[in-house]
């Protein structure tokens, strides 16, 4: 019983790593740059197809698609930004939706049109398949990387946000625009750099989620709920929260279907219910 | 949008086809092999029967979706003055298309939908495709003569996963078999891990699985090798259209061995099967591979061929046509077809089949048959 239980377990906070890689570019664009940004998903299934083509049709091992993936989304998501989203900042929320719910739904339609309706397949390489025994515990020898991934990535983005010139450009120039542009930051730049990094890390989260999520078109809007959760519970902005979020949703929905099945794919909802009440801005989320 | 095989010269009326199936969305897949499927059938045996050119007009139904279902249905009979229709789509717009056919007393040919008893509600409606409670008890029946006592089932929460578990129950516990748990997965269910692991932690000597086509099968047969059921001596048995290329080219050689049940596999050794599979290859150019769909599509034409043959070209009566469509039987590229005229459904055999390398390349190979399986 203990055994079958830390399986869970370890099965919850791998799926919530997932989560969490493709929900912090949500909550960056969200958060740090008050943008409701729903085309989010459709830079994942981007990441995603990035891998895919670049594995199938070029031959380029399944890791170094990683980085590939996350550098094209990244430069997709700066050209974007630049034409289309900046217009947008000053924009009231449901403007923002629309717009990005239009640009998911051509996403989709671009995406049918060049890679076609189907489940995209993807063969993992030999050693990240199968099972390995930890401590007495058979665990997904991918999963683990996925988690220990996700380690890496909180990592950097605390150092960077936290720690670094451009964090603290990025934290000035949504507190105060102007004063930041008066004290010589160049806020355009900054917002088309932190956009970019959210783009880039929903990419890399959707090449990395292939072998568990899935790829197909209908991606963006087949996921959205899971990310919107993540980031409203979490607290938008919040590196910490989306983390903490990703992970209680990721072990409480595994448990759910492991645990009872019947009502199993509902338990996130509830949770997130009872959350949002006691912590309505979030569990990490700004006062103000 | 009419793919109209031209006529050069208007001796008589063309004969009109309404072809339904979903040509666009996610699952424009499976409009592609039923079109196909009829493409091949005009292909192998000509455009013209009894003297009359068949024309046929294609409609996008977008899925699963009963009101564009009935609006086409609509068109179809009311403008451009369709003789049959032809609807490959899921249950919901093959009824609604029913009720429109049925009123305007057309006949309409079932090429997909595959719930139980689909033709009571379209009196003018024959199938000539399947019934999930069809192929799956026969599965149960197997299952339970060759070794498994325990078993555990798991199947999308909803009407065919439902009626899939039932049927599989049904042949199992029959044969001495005993059900130890049965796990409905949601619909939208991007994870099967907890529920694989579930199974695994629950040891029964076998797994029946059946969820729809697409992501949710490749990932389901996935998280049972990922979670080395096979070595923890767990059989999986999964009904056949969840087993198909996109499987093999995610799995490979793992899959191996896998024990699935299908009315139609490529590799069955017939001259009627080796006729279909050279015109679906001429009309698709190899691109794409056909499956029980594109057969279902090929059958039906097959029937229409034979209903306006045998009435001369003269369809005036639906109801006569009918009567000859509820009344044939024919060797089919899947082998042997009996439509029964009281239900207007179809009898077919059905095969055990295990994937193996076969050509060169993996395929279901059929080892069992079972004749004659009611609908």
């Amino acid at each position: 019983v203990i055994g079958n239980f830390l399986g869970v377990l370890f099965d919850g906070i791998a799926y919530g790593s997932l989560l969490f890689l493709i929900g912090i570019g949500l909550s960056v664009t969200m958060g740090l740059m008050n943008f409701v940004n729903l085309a989010h998903g459709a830079f994942a299934a981007m990441g995603g197809y990035v891998c895919v083509t670049a594995m199938n049709q070029m031959g380029v091992p399944f890791l170094a698609t990683l980085p590939i993936a996350f550098i094209a989304t990244a430069l997709m998501g700066v050209i974007l930004e630049r034409t289309l989203y900046q217009r947008l900042y000053k924009a009231t929320p449901l403007d923002q939706v629309l717009f990005s719910i239009g640009l998911t739904f051509m996403a989709v339609a671009g995406m049918t049109y060049v890679w076609g309706p189907t489940q995209q397949p993807v063969r993992l390489p030999e050693f990240l398949s199968g099972q390995v025994n930890l401590l007495g515990l058979d665990v997904g020898v991918y999963r683990l990387f996925l988690i220990g991934i996700v380690v890496v990535v909180t990592a950097a983005l605390i150092y960077l946000v936290d720690r670094t010139r451009f964090g603290a450009q990025v934290r000035a120039s949504v507190d105060n625009q102007q004063a930041s542009a008066g004290l010589g930051i160049n806020v355009n730049r900054v917002f088309a750099l932190t956009f970019a990094l959210g783009s880039g890390l929903a990419g890399l989260g959707g090449g990395l989620g292939i072998d568990v999520l899935g790829l197909d078109p209908s991606f963006p809007f087949k996921y959205m709920v899971y990310f919107l959760l993540v980031v409203a519970v979490g607290g938008a902005g919040s590196i910490k929260g989306t983390l903490v979020a990703a992970l209680v949703l990721g072990i409480f929905d595994v448990a759910g279907k492991y645990y009872a099945p019947q009502i199993g794919a509902f338990v996130i909802y509830a949770l997130m219910v009872v959350l949002l009440v006691f912590f309505p801005a979030g569990l990490y989320g700004k006062k103000a | 949008m009419a793919l109209g095989l031209s006529a050069t010269s208007q001796a008589a009326e063309p004969i009109k086809i309404g072809l339904l199936t979903p040509y666009s969305g996610p699952f424009a897949d499976m409009g592609r092999l039923i079109d196909a499927g009829v493409k091949a059938y005009v292909k192998a045996n000509g455009d013209t029967v009894a003297g009359r050119k068949i024309e046929i007009i294609t409609r996008d139904t977008t899925g699963p979706a009963p009101e564009v279902g009935k609006r086409l249905a609509q068109e179809l009979v009311v403008r451009d003055n369709v003789d049959f229709l032809m609807v490959g789509g899921f249950t919901p717009e093959t009824l609604t298309a029913g009720t429109v056919a049925s009123a305007a007393k057309k006949p309409l040919l079932v090429v997909n939908a595959s719930s139980s008893n689909i033709t009571d509600k379209i009196p003018f409606g024959v199938r000539y495709a399947f019934s999930f409670r069809q192929i799956t008890q026969p599965l149960g029946v197997w299952a339970a003569k060759n070794g498994n006592k325990k078993m555990m089932t798991l199947v999308a929460d909803y009407g065919p996963g439902i009626d899939c578990e039932n049927a599989f129950k049904d042949g199992f516990t029959s044969n001495g078999g005993t059900i130890v748990e049965s796990v409905r997965t949601p619909l939208k269910s991007p994870e099967f891990g907890p529920f694989i692991q579930k199974v695994k932690d629950a040891k029964p000597d076998g797994l029946f699985v059946w969820v729809p086509q697409g992501d949710q099968a490749l990932n389901v047969v996935k998280t049972y090798y990922e979670r080395g059921l096979d070595k923890a001596g767990i059989k999986l048995v999964i009904l056949g259209d969840d087993i198909d290329e996109p499987v093999f080219h995610a799995l490979g050689d793992k899959v191996k061995g896998l024990v699935t049940s299908l009315h139609y596999s490529t590799a069955h050794a017939t001259a009627e099967n080796k006729k279909f599979l050279k015109a679906f290859g001429e009309v698709t150019g190899n691109a794409i591979q056909p499956n029980f769909m594109s057969v279902a599509a090929y059958d039906g034409m097959a029937a229409i061929y034979e209903a306006v043959k045998r009435q001369n070209g003269d369809l005036s009566d639906g109801a006569k046509t009918l009567d000859i469509l509820s009344n044939l039987q024919f060797e089919s590229p899947r082998g042997k077809i009996v439509i029964d005229p009281k239900t207007r459904d179809i009898t077919q055999a059905v095969y055990i089949r295990r994937v193996e390398t076969h050509n060169g390349k993996l395929e279901n190979v059929e080892f069992e048959t079972i004749p004659d399986v009611k609908p």
